[in-house]
């Protein structure tokens, strides 16, 4: 049951979204924020979804997989939608029933909202899609880079995400292994309410976390003989480097969020 | 030849856990290990053969006595990455040494933390890997490769150093009879073809039948220490300590004992079958 988990839910290809520098998607998904949140009008969220739909469709993941990950988040998008809708004086109210008031500007915000919730999640989802967490990682420590002067352990938290990413298949394994053994000695996880429930995965947890500390003394070791000293003097195999598209799409992408944001100050 | 790694009245003592008696891993262990040599340390659990090993590369210091490596002194905090570059070791666990989820990171690795310029970690990558015989798994996940497979990655890892010499500490106690054939038949190779020294450390008898050299340790000292033939056939000094022989040698023993005329120095399964056949027609 352990081995469906998908973790980085990153859709492996090669195309266009695939092939950017992790940098450049990182950047990218930061403009798209902000140009997001200066939207004000029918014109500037046209275009954001057009942007995105563009996106979409270079990337080739399917809308299927990109509705999939608004699903866990459909409570908040319903509930802000709900209150925008509901809770926003106007001056013209479209209907009224009670203590509910539905305002212009209410039923306004409230599309907006959803749709800028929608359109942001479904941005940086396609993010995730089509970049490893490993370039992922690699691409924000080359980003952070300059916050090493401020002391910030930029190579460290890098290093920790990637091991960490490396480690999950490594744990999954093990707990199903734990979880195997413990069925095999009688122990029940299925049953019970809640709290046995949670009461059951104790003994899986202990084992486990006395393994996965065992390990990383041993990765730490295992590290340390292969000459592992920190981020000091390291270099690379794999070199992140901006190619020509980089700058186009970085380019493309600064244009637009200009664009976006004079047409947002018009209130359009 | 020249020295690779030499130890000096070595000792090493765990510190006591609570309550409990400290623990006198190694009791005085003088050794010199000759460059381009297989040496295979031997002893049962709780003989010092890993703690031994971990000294060769200062991943343990020497609580009295030196170790030199190369000539240098393990000692010296100064020299400490030329040494763990020099030295490389391979544990039991391929779990546990493999850091990065893609198979040329994880032998990119060493290259990177020593600073080697990236066309050049490119070329030993490649070395590497062909060196271990792992080619076509360059961009392979390494939690979807067997124990052996894994086991490679990781020797690949430590060749990416150029060292001079691979301590394998248990590398194959984990394995299965297939993946422990395919890394031993790797380090042959290696010791063989590029004249790296290697040190194995294992409980497995028959993993020294083709060493240049056995070292037998028990109770944190060397008790034996020679060639195979020499050290497998004094059978009960070995059973003495805990050891079993090798399945050749424990068969001619006793048909010795029955009064068989057959040596006990025929280790592979080939010669042991050679000499029965002979005693056999000879009677």
């Amino acid at each position: 049951m352990l081995k469906d988990i998908t973790l980085g839910q990153y859709f492996p290809g090669t195309t266009l979204a695939h092939k950017l520098d992790p940098r450049t998607k990182i950047l990218l998904v930061v403009l798209y924020i902000i140009a997001l949140f200066c939207a004000k009008g029918l014109l500037t969220y046209a275009i954001m979804a057009l942007c995105l739909a563009v996106c979409v469709r270079i990337s080739k993941v399917g809308l299927k997989a990109l509705v999939r990950g608004l699903k866990p988040v459909l409570f908040i998008i319903l509930f802000t939608g709900i209150l925008n809708l509901f809770f926003t004086p106007g001056d013209r109210y479209i209907l009224e029933w009670g203590f509910l008031r539905i305002s212009d500007t209410g039923l306004r915000n409230a599309v907006f909202m959803v749709v800028r919730i929608m359109l942001l999640i479904m941005g940086t989802f396609l993010m995730t899609y089509t970049t490893s967490p490993i370039s992922l990682t690699d691409g924000l420590e080359r980003l952070l880079n300059g916050l090493k002067r401020f002391r910030v352990p930029v190579h460290e938290l890098a290093m920790m995400m990637s091991i960490a990413l490396r480690f999950i298949p490594t744990l999954i394994e093990e707990t199903d292994k734990i979880m195997s053994a413990q069925k095999a000695r009688g122990a029940d996880f299925e049953s019970g309410n809640i709290v046995q429930k949670a009461k059951a995965l104790i003994p899986i947890l202990v084992p486990l976390f006395i393994s996965a500390f065992r390990r990383a003394d041993e990765l730490a070791t295992a590290m340390e003989c292969r000459c592992y000293h920190g981020g000091e003097g390291r270099t690379k195999l794999h070199v992140l480097q901006y190619q020509h598209r980089d700058w186009v799409a970085l380019g493309a992408g600064t244009v637009i969020t200009a664009g976006v944001i004079v047409l947002g100050r018009f209130g359009l | 030849m020249s020295t690779m790694i030499e130890t000096k009245e070595l000792r090493f003592t765990y510190p006591a856990d609570e309550g409990g008696q400290p623990v006198y891993a190694l009791r005085g262990v003088d050794l010199e290990i000759e460059k381009g040599s297989f040496v295979v340390v031997l002893g049962h659990n709780g003989s010092g053969k890993s703690t031994l090993a971990k000294t060769f590369n200062a991943v343990l210091l020497p609580a009295g006595g030196k170790v030199y490596v190369e000539g240098m002194d393990t000692l010296d905090e100064s020299l400490l990455l030329a040494i763990r570059q020099r030295v490389g070791m391979v544990f039991q666990n391929p779990d546990n040494q493999i850091v990065a989820n893609v198979v040329e990171e994880d032998v990119a690795f060493a290259p990177e933390n020593l600073g080697v310029p990236t066309e050049e970690i490119r070329r030993k990558v490649d070395g590497a890997l062909a060196a271990v015989g792992m080619s076509e798994f360059v961009t392979h996940a390494p939690h979807l490769l067997s124990g052996g497979q894994k086991q490679r990655i990781a020797i690949a890892g430590v060749i990416a150093m150029e060292p001079d010499c691979i301590v394998l500490d248990e590398a194959t106690a984990m394995l299965d009879p297939i993946g422990r054939q395919e890394v031993l038949s790797t380090v042959h190779r290696l010791n063989r073809e590029k004249g790296i020294t290697v040190v194995l450390i294992t409980h497995h008898m028959n993993e020294a039948e083709e060493a240049d050299r056995v070292i037998v340790m028990d109770d944190g000292k060397v008790v034996m220490d020679g060639p195979p033939r020499e050290v497998f056939t004094r059978v009960d000094d070995l059973r003495a300590i805990g050891l079993t022989t090798p399945d050749t040698v424990d068969l001619l023993d006793r048909l010795r004992k029955d009064g068989w005329d057959v040596p006990l120095d025929a280790l592979t399964v080939d010669e042991c079958a050679a000499a029965i056949a002979k005693a056999v027609a000879g009677n």
